[in-house]
């Protein structure tokens, strides 16, 4: 039996999973998105624990299913992946890495100051004017809101704060 | 923790799924009937947080239960009288003024019930809360907007929702009403004491109507019944569309 240099086995799966993305905005990891909580390995049986970002999110059960075929690519068989509820997700977790990603994909990011307040300090991804207006509370998925910008006229999602 | 306890926390979390099971599907009625397209995906959108916080409450309520029963099971497989939730989610959803006056009753709720519930000594209600409150800020920030345009908008609009109240007021009561079960839980730090939202609740609807130029309704009649298993002629066809399916192949898999 091979005993595993924990450290550097987890480093390894951390790499692994960095190629997981969310399946509606493919430009995000699990790790700028904040959902992976933690990885653990023992004895060759790895156990990953996400959090859930929206409650009715549909994408959450895409993730999971490729964390679980990425890792038995790699050849890890016995693979559990837990979901927790606690602590609650927020996008404060989101990586500033994953609000630049976001950006450039044309998606304002999230706002850590502005939550459940619509904020005049959104931007439009396209041009970067703050002169914008809210045209829908709701988007193309729960996580985002409808924005036009009013000075270039395009429109844009804005991922919401939460 | 005792087996009767048991059996109290798994009803009460299957009651909370249900409030969010039978309004989300109402709500998912609207999908491709909505009155434009960014209302459309919001009416959805809205859907999809309930659907999404039933599946939470009956998975905790499944695991709590530790029969083998999922989430699945709890929700396709009960008939009328085991469902507990609250009358005012499995009314029609009538015209968009309807639809909005009973979420804007059921947001203002949700508000009170769930920052009270993320107190609670289960970690698991307490982990749900604390997401539910922060989806519920988002609806109600919509139910508010839409009353007060509605109410302070044409004669038409004025009408539709005034009357839309009138028809939905008596049906509040019911979500404050504690049971006897529900009690015993309230006194282990688990359940909220829903008695104890209605003043608020009150206070927060009348300044809402008072700014949309709307009249308080009458409160001289109420019906209940919802978590004892008494529902309205309603119900029945709602489970029969939603469980269709299931009940048709039963064990069927996407």
């Amino acid at each position: 039996m091979v005993v595993a240099d924990h450290n550097t086995d987890t480093a390894q799966l951390f790499e692994l999973l960095s190629t997981v993305v969310d399946p509606e905005i493919p430009v995000l990891t699990l790790q700028d998105l904040g959902i992976l909580r933690g990885i653990s390995l023992n004895d060759g049986e790895v156990k990953v624990t996400i959090t859930p970002t929206y409650a009715g999110c549909p994408a959450m059960e895409t993730m999971r299913a490729d964390i679980e075929t990425t890792l038995a690519e790699a050849g890890y068989t016995r693979v559990t992946v837990r979901q927790v509820l606690s602590p609650a997700w927020t996008t404060d977790w989101m990586s500033e890495n994953g609000r630049e990603k976001l950006r450039a994909y044309g998606i304002a990011p999230p706002l850590s100051t502005a939550c459940g307040q619509p904020s005049s300090q959104i931007e439009c991804p396209q041009c970067n004017s703050s002169d914008v207006k809210l045209i829908s509370e709701f988007g193309s998925t729960a996580c985002k809101a409808l924005y036009q910008c009013q000075l270039c006229r395009e429109p844009f999602d804005y991922f919401k704060c939460l | 923790m005792d087996s009767q306890k048991k059996s109290h926390l798994r009803d009460y979390c299957i009651a909370l799924g249900d409030d969010s099971l039978i309004l989300g599907h109402r709500l998912s009625e609207w999908c491709r009937n909505g009155p434009f397209l960014e209302e459309d995906l919001a009416l959805t959108n809205v859907s999809l947080d309930y659907i999404g916080r039933a599946r939470m409450f009956y998975s905790y309520a499944a695991e709590v239960e530790g029969r083998g029963r999922g989430e699945d099971d709890i929700a396709f497989l009960r008939d009328c009288r085991e469902y507990r939730n609250f009358l005012i989610n499995e009314l029609p959803n009538g015209d968009f003024a309807v639809t909005m006056a009973r979420q804007l009753m059921v947001d203002v709720y949700d508000m009170g019930f769930f920052a009270e519930l993320a107190h609670s000594r289960d970690p698991t209600l307490a982990a749900i809360a604390a997401k539910a409150i922060k989806e519920s800020s988002y609806h109600l920030r919509r139910s508010e907007d839409w009353i007060k345009r509605l109410g302070d908008g044409t004669d038409e609009s004025h009408e539709r929702v005034q009357y839309a109240f009138g028809q939905l007021w008596g049906y509040a009561a019911e979500m404050f009403e504690m049971s006897a079960d529900e009690q015993q839980l309230l006194e282990a730090g688990i359940a909220v004491d829903r008695s104890a939202l209605e003043e608020n609740w009150t206070a927060t609807m009348h300044a809402i109507l008072k700014e949309s130029t709307l009249d308080i309704p009458d409160d001289n009649w109420t019906i209940g019944g919802g978590r004892e298993g008494q529902h309205t002629e309603h119900l029945g066809f709602l489970l029969a569309e939603m469980q269709f399916l299931q009940r048709a192949y039963p064990g069927l898999q996407w």
